[in-house]
């Protein structure tokens, strides 16, 4: 058989693993009943209604389709924009926070905010690593202002080896 | 007369200095993000409800109110101009507005496109103020049954107006519903799905949830497509008067469109988007006059018809929020977390407790609106310079600004793995064709969903007839039931599909 809208396919079959996970997973708390509903009625009536309608959409993809061109296909995968722009957020959030369980010493908003748009602006076209100081050196100073000073947020600014 | 009473307390309450500033920047926000391309109101309220932890509750919310209206003006902006809809509910506009910009009438289109919407707005907020009492009357008539009953409605109607396949928009609502169960349980205290991670107990943040998906997902997305330089429209602007004769087709355009915004926005689900593809298909349906330029070619009313639409739609869908505490749309999704950071619980019981809120924020949308037309109209040459901002300048600082934001809701890095979780996730959605609106209002209504089924069945001891039985809660589920079936009907299907693809 084929499939005839691949994108139709591959959510339904998401639809369907995270209704079962969700089924499954209320099966470990109480359910009760509809007049006493446990912790896991809600959730065990949903996921079991979001898994059956992930069934449905993957039948459709298979007789029915879109009627896109080519079994309307997921397309090319951007890994490279993916990778880079979680991985820049994934950055700042270690410089910033520091990963206490492996020793990684919190560095501040500053480190932060420089290594968060220079990863980031690697996942553009044109790269230069002027122009992304540049960006950074501008909304570091910005964010200094608004969110420091302007909203007295409480961030930890400058390395953790400089405060002490 | 109570409107003006009230009104007149919306206005004390709006007028101080404080809130007048928060307005103006909300406005200025908003039109700045309508004005760029790749972020939308839903991200930007989203990074800036930190933000307004620190505001009281009624500048915050006033803020929030501006940049969503705001943003209805920017996108207009450069649908005329540049040929790009700036917000999604613009994309009409570009047909028309841009075809009267490349004859050098880009100025009476702008003015069409402003005038339209403010008066619109104006109107709009006269019909909040005037239909918000009544209806928060009926809201106190409402049990659990009859909640969750409108819930249904609301969530039906939602997907039912949203572009896409219908079933797979279900999906995305259980979904966002599901998600919304996560953390701890108010009845047992159970601590559902945290798999032993305390920050899960109190949920997933759905601020990280909103940035993840409609801010990282969308930037990877752009990202992906090979960078087109955009074209800047560069032509002078002669002038910004429309003609006589413009006025003569475009004042009843406005007022059909205003009629049609008013009342659509009111629906579940309903909002600017749905007002402002009505107006244009109303438009493009009426006869034209002898010597009147066709659609498509620059035709003057297709801007001032949906324009007014979307801006009357954007104000109306305040109501369904304010009174009943449902959110219509992800806007309005994320207005309720905003409220519910303030602590104020959305719903009926806002206008008697806090009056000052409820008209002060009505009565700052027309202000707003004010502000907006002197914004947008004699200041449109700066938003002009700021298309010139290349987007590799742009998507850095909105990355930043999500991770900013996201961070300080909680000072905790886990909301940061959980904004770049959600980033895959939303990147997902956009490559599977899901939707990712819907999941937003399941997302807000998973928890008062559930509680409000519990009481309701605790209450009927367990007897589901309950939700059919109270005529209410009965006819809301009717109605439901009524909108499905006529989407499902196969003329009506192929349209819908059809009405997407051309103009989506």
């Amino acid at each position: 058989m084929k499939i005839k809208s691949q994108k139709d396919f591959l959510s339904g079959l998401m639809f369907t693993c995270v209704g079962l996970a969700f089924a499954l997973g209320a099966t470990n708390y109480t359910i009760g009943s509809g007049a006493r509903m446990g912790p896991g009625y809600f959730p065990l009536l949903l996921g079991t209604m979001l898994a059956i309608g992930g069934g449905v959409v993957m039948l459709g993809a298979l007789t029915a389709g879109s009627g896109a061109p080519g079994g309307d296909p997921v397309g090319r995968i951007a890994w490279k924009p993916l990778a880079l722009i979680i991985g820049s957020n994934l950055v700042f959030g270690v410089l910033l926070g520091g990963l206490p369980s492996i020793g990684v010493p919190a560095m501040g908003l500053l480190v932060a905010i420089y290594a968060l748009v220079v990863v980031s602006s690697l996942a553009g076209t044109r790269f230069s690593l002027k122009s992304a100081l540049i960006l950074g050196t501008i909304l570091a100073i910005g964010s200094y202002l608004t969110f420091i000073i302007g909203l007295s947020l409480q961030f930890q600014v400058w390395p953790t080896f400089i405060t002490g | 007369m109570d409107l003006i009473h009230n009104l007149s307390i919306g206005f004390e309450a709006a007028f101080t200095f404080q809130n007048l500033i928060y307005a103006f920047i909300g406005c200025l926000l908003g039109t700045l993000i309508g004005v760029l391309p790749g972020i939308g109101p839903v991200a930007t309220i989203a990074m800036l409800l930190p933000a307004t932890y620190a505001l009281p509750p009624v500048a915050a919310l006033i803020m929030l109110a501006g940049i969503y209206y705001g943003s209805q003006y920017g996108g207009s902006t450069t649908a005329i101009l540049v040929n790009l809809p700036g917000e999604s509910s613009s994309v009409v506009t570009v047909i028309d507005g841009h075809q009267m910009a490349k004859q050098g009438r880009g100025g009476p289109a702008l003015a069409a496109a402003g005038l339209g919407s403010f008066f619109a707005g104006c109107v709009g907020t006269l019909v909040l103020a005037a239909f918000a009492p009544p209806l928060t009357e009926l809201a106190f008539k409402f049990g659990p049954a009859e909640y969750f009953s409108l819930m249904v409605l609301g969530l039906i109607g939602a997907v039912v107006l949203a572009s896409g396949s219908l079933l797979k928009a279900i999906c995305m609502i259980m979904l966002g519903l599901l998600l919304g169960l996560v953390g701890t349980d108010v009845n047992s205290g159970v601590a559902r799905y945290s798999f032993d991670i305390p920050e899960l107990t109190d949920g997933i943040s759905f601020i990280a949830i909103a940035m993840g998906i409609f801010g990282y997902g969308e930037i990877i997305a752009n990202l992906s497509q090979s960078e087109e330089e955009r074209q800047v429209f560069t032509a002078e602007l002669h002038g910004l008067m429309p003609t006589k004769e413009d006025f003569k087709n475009m004042v009843p355009a406005v007022l059909r469109g205003t009629a049609l915004g008013c009342s659509l926005g009111i629906l579940p689900g309903g909002g600017s988007l749905l007002s402002a593809f009505a107006s244009y298909t109303l438009e493009k349906k009426l006869r034209l006059k002898p010597g009147e330029i066709p659609f498509g070619k620059g035709n003057i009313r297709g801007v001032a018809g949906p324009e007014s639409a979307n801006n009357a739609g954007a104000q109306t869908s305040f109501i369904p929020l304010l009174t009943l505490g449902i959110p219509g749309n992800p806007v309005m999704a994320l207005m309720v977390g905003a409220m519910t950071i303030h602590n104020i619980q959305p719903g009926p019981q806002v206008m008697t407790s806090n009056p000052e809120l409820f008209w002060g924020l009505i009565a700052s949308m027309w202000i707003g609106n004010l502000m907006l037309i002197i914004l947008n109209l004699p200041l449109i040459g700066i938003w002009i310079k700021l298309l010139s901002i290349p987007y590799r300048w742009l998507f850095p600082a909105i990355v930043l600004f999500c991770a900013i934001g996201v961070y300080s809701t909680n000072n905790n890095t886990f909301d940061v793995w959980m904004v770049g979780f959600f980033g895959i996730v939303g990147y997902a959605f956009l490559k599977l064709g899901c939707e990712p609106a819907p999941l937003l209002l399941g997302l807000i209504l998973g928890p008062m969903m559930e509680e409000n089924l519990r009481r309701a069945l605790l209450l009927s001891r367990g007897d589901w007839s309950v939700l059919v039985t109270r005529p209410i809660s009965a006819g809301l589920l009717v109605a439901a039931a009524i909108l499905l079936t006529i989407v499902l009907l196969p003329a009506v299907k192929s349209k819908r599909e059809e009405a997407f693809v051309e103009e989506g």
